[in-house]
């Protein structure tokens, strides 16, 4: 797309979502009538095709349409509240759904009448994903699945995950799953906290016993769940490191805020220090700008591991320089009591809260050691790590 | 609309140009020899490059008879010559000089001059050190009655040039002169990078004219090094990225103890990282160079970053690319060398990294403390 051309799709829009705003009155229509009503007109996520919300626009597109409803006043999605859907289960389904899985599930996901979770990492499976243990065995027209996930954000609040389970262990270990659309409130679904180093609750260990998925909520082939997963994790980690925000949004935002207010904390040795993670989150905010301008068409290949290996480090060096910088008052903590927080904030709440999650970026969606693995591998073609799994079947394999 | 990061067909286009004519005429072995004293390589490659490429007017307008490009394509050539350490003057009199040249206004003495640049039959060079910056140019020459006297150390493309664009200090502030190089004296000194190496300049009453009075000289001064130093990182990133992609290729062909030794994940890891490292510096390289293209006014704030992080990036993949490669990295024989060097030197060039983060901390308003007693 040339430059003109972007200039006139871009009026294109701008007019289309005037049209909307002039035909739907967000005062006086219901918010879920609003949001389906937008949702049907193509306004939802533009680089998705017509017809599933979108209107099969470069994605670059999508930050214009948020900013013109926002400066009317529309309610939103709340996007924060359903990251895993919006972020991993809505283009996996797009790429692998069939059509009637597109129709079924896009919408209530992007209005939000439906939260999704992932139900992905197991006790013995974390890195190793591939290892997963947990049954599907077909059963007339359904899935019954027995198992138990871990580090499950959200279960508590979703109504929909996404799963990956072994159906096959007859065959190696990534021939043997397969990817489901799992209904929270099935019978047999038991959905636990678990509590991390915050004190808080976001995540939980979630027991599967005898839950019945339909095969129609199978996503992809039988024993292709591991590519579907694959397309999932890669959109995860651009959701987590892609970013996206202006400048000054992230940790580094934060530690710059408290060094202006602390002009009586300020040491030579931490201004290099805060310089260079300034400098560093520029980058990664100009690095993630131009990723997503290839991607404009494209889905994300493993190039975006790059991304959230930077946004994991610069998260977790602001976030201790800040503790550090507070001093006497780093010391103290706001509260250990046991919360399940609505939404997670990476750069919510005090310091020491930030400190500590930002201990999760560099391990939830794929360690900063897997990640290293996955660029050396996929993006630089250096050889495999040595395997002592292949050609094994899974129920053969060494455990 | 934010700035386009990626490069356009013709930018491809172009890169494809460049690196053709790089490969056919450069190879780092007879750069290497510049090393030892023979720089026949440098004038062939340069007049092809500013000649018959037409390269040499990449930054001035059609009307002044350039090629009316912009500091995109400026920086692609700069990635290129990055790549292959190619010791030409192109950022030096293309890039840095051309541009203080164009704060001149059309119909003036300057126009002669940028219009030979242009055609690739002149070559000029801005007479102070490498390392100045930009808010670093105090001028170490004066004139008395048209005569300039004066010395800089350590100046960058002086060699190749034979106009000197000369910053004079006087009482209403910067001026700049045209100086022929042959009436300077032009010591060639013994350089970390051979590549782009330097020259003490001495001016003992010479004869200059001059091109931009001292309302005006300095502020154009001052923009040739911004934009000298916004486009140098497309050089760094070039740099960078040689470095990278020869390790790589280094690493999947060598074998110890029966294995590929790119196959063991304490390499694998450090090469993850530099790749991560790389791309970013690509990221903010094209960020500083579309910046200074658009004229947006974040262009400062993105050059002081860009500086910052390519010229440590640059730095750590030459430094990667020795160590990795292990004993024949330490080798004349190997090119690596000639990409440390250049790294190291562009990291003084045009302001170190901690002196573009200290101009950006006032820009952002991230003071640093206050002085202590």
């Amino acid at each position: 797309m040339t430059a003109t051309d972007a200039r006139t799709v871009g009026e294109d829009l701008r007019q289309r979502v005037a049209d909307f705003l002039a035909e739907h009155d967000h005062t006086t229509m219901e918010r879920l009538d609003f949001l389906r009503a937008r949702y049907d007109a193509g306004l939802a996520w533009v680089n998705f095709p017509a017809g599933h919300g979108g209107l099969g626009l470069p994605r670059a597109f999508q930050t214009q349409v948020d900013a013109q409803f926002a400066a009317a006043g529309a309610p939103d999605n709340n996007p924060r509240g359903n990251g895993i859907g919006l972020g991993m289960a809505a283009p996996t389904i797009l790429a692998f759904g069939t059509e009637e899985q597109k129709e079924k599930f896009l919408r209530p996901l992007w209005t939000g009448e439906q939260i999704w979770c992932q139900l992905f990492s197991e006790p013995g499976a974390g890195s190793d994903l591939a290892a997963v243990s947990t049954r599907a065995v077909r059963e007339g027209g359904d899935w019954v699945v027995n198992g138990q996930k871990v580090w499950t954000s959200g279960a508590h609040k979703a109504q929909m995950a996404i799963l990956v389970a072994r159906t096959n262990p007859e065959v190696a270990k990534h021939a043997g799953l397969s990817y489901f659309l799992c209904n929270m409130d099935a019978p047999g679904v038991d959905v636990r906290p678990l509590r991390q180093i915050t004190g808080e609750a976001e995540f939980n260990e979630v027991f599967l016993t005898d839950v019945h998925v339909p095969d129609s909520q199978r996503l992809g082939d039988e024993g292709q769940g591991w590519k579907v997963a694959t397309a999932t994790l890669n959109n995860e980690r651009v959701a987590i490191g892609g970013g996206g925000g202006g400048r000054e949004s992230g940790m580094v935002g934060v530690l710059a805020r408290t060094w202006r207010e602390h002009p009586e904390r300020r040491g030579a040795g931490q201004h290099d220090k805060l310089m260079r993670l300034w400098v560093d989150a520029e980058v990664a905010r100009m690095t993630g700008q131009r990723l997503r301008q290839k991607l404009a068409v494209g889905e994300p290949g493993p190039e975006g591991s790059a991304m959230k290996l930077t946004f994991a480090r610069i998260a977790q060096e602001a976030s201790g320089m800040e503790l550090e910088l507070l001093g006497e008052e780093g010391l103290r903590f706001s509260d250990w009591t046991m919360k399940r927080p609505q939404h997670v904030d990476f750069t919510g709440r005090d310091a020491g809260y930030r400190y500590l999650r930002a201990k999760g970026n560099s391990i939830e969606g794929g360690t900063s050691e897997i990640l290293r693995n996955v660029i050396s591998e996929r993006v630089l073609g250096l050889p495999s790590e040595p395997r002592v799994d292949t050609g094994i079947a899974w129920k053969d394999l060494p455990r | 609309m934010s700035l386009n990061l990626l490069y356009t067909d013709v930018e491809d286009d172009l890169r494809s140009s460049v690196r053709d004519l790089v490969a056919a005429r450069s190879e780092p072995n007879t750069v290497l020899g510049i090393y030892d004293g023979d720089r026949s390589v440098v004038d062939p490659l340069w007049r092809a490059i500013a000649g018959d490429l037409g390269l040499a007017g990449l930054l001035i307008p059609e009307e002044r008879g350039g090629a009316g490009a912009s500091a995109r394509e400026a920086a692609v050539v700069l990635e290129e010559l990055g790549r292959s350490v190619a010791p030409v003057p192109f950022l030096t009199s293309s890039v840095v000089a051309t541009t203080v040249l164009l704060a001149a206004a059309p119909g003036g003495a300057a126009d002669e001059l940028l219009a030979g640049l242009a055609a690739g039959e002149r070559t000029a060079a801005l007479v102070l050190p490498l390392s100045a910056g930009p808010g670093e140019e105090s001028p170490a020459f004066s004139a008395e009655e048209g005569r300039i006297s004066g010395s800089a150390r350590s100046v960058a493309g002086a060699i190749e040039a034979d106009v000197l664009l000369v910053p004079v200090a006087t009482a209403g502030g910067t001026a700049v002169y045209a100086v022929a190089a042959a009436d300077a004296r032009i010591e060639p000194v013994v350089s970390l990078d051979m590549t782009r190496q330097l020259a003490d300049v001495t001016l003992e009453g010479v004869a200059g004219q001059e091109l931009l009075g001292a309302g005006e000289g300095g502020d154009a001064v001052r923009r040739g090094l911004e934009v000298g130093a916004a486009l140098l990182t497309s050089e760094q990133y070039g740099v960078a990225q040689w470095c990278l992609t020869t390790t790589i290729a280094y690493l999947k062909d060598r074998r110890q103890f029966g294995r590929v030794v790119g196959g063991y994940q304490a390499l694998k890891h450090r090469l993850a990282d530099l790749y991560a490292a790389v791309e970013s510096a690509g990221a903010a390289a094209r960020y500083a160079a579309a910046a200074t293209a658009d004229e947006d006014p974040e262009t400062v704030v993105a050059t002081a970053v860009a500086q910052s992080f390519c010229s440590d990036v640059a730095v750590k993949a030459a430094e990667e690319a020795v160590q990795l490669h292990g004993g024949i990295g330490m080798t004349w024989e190997h090119p690596a060398h000639l990409y440390l060097k250049r790294a190291k030197a562009d990291q003084i060039a045009l302001g170190t990294p901690a002196a573009h983060r200290a101009r950006l901390a006032e820009l952002v308003d991230l003071p640093a403390p206050a002085p202590v007693g």
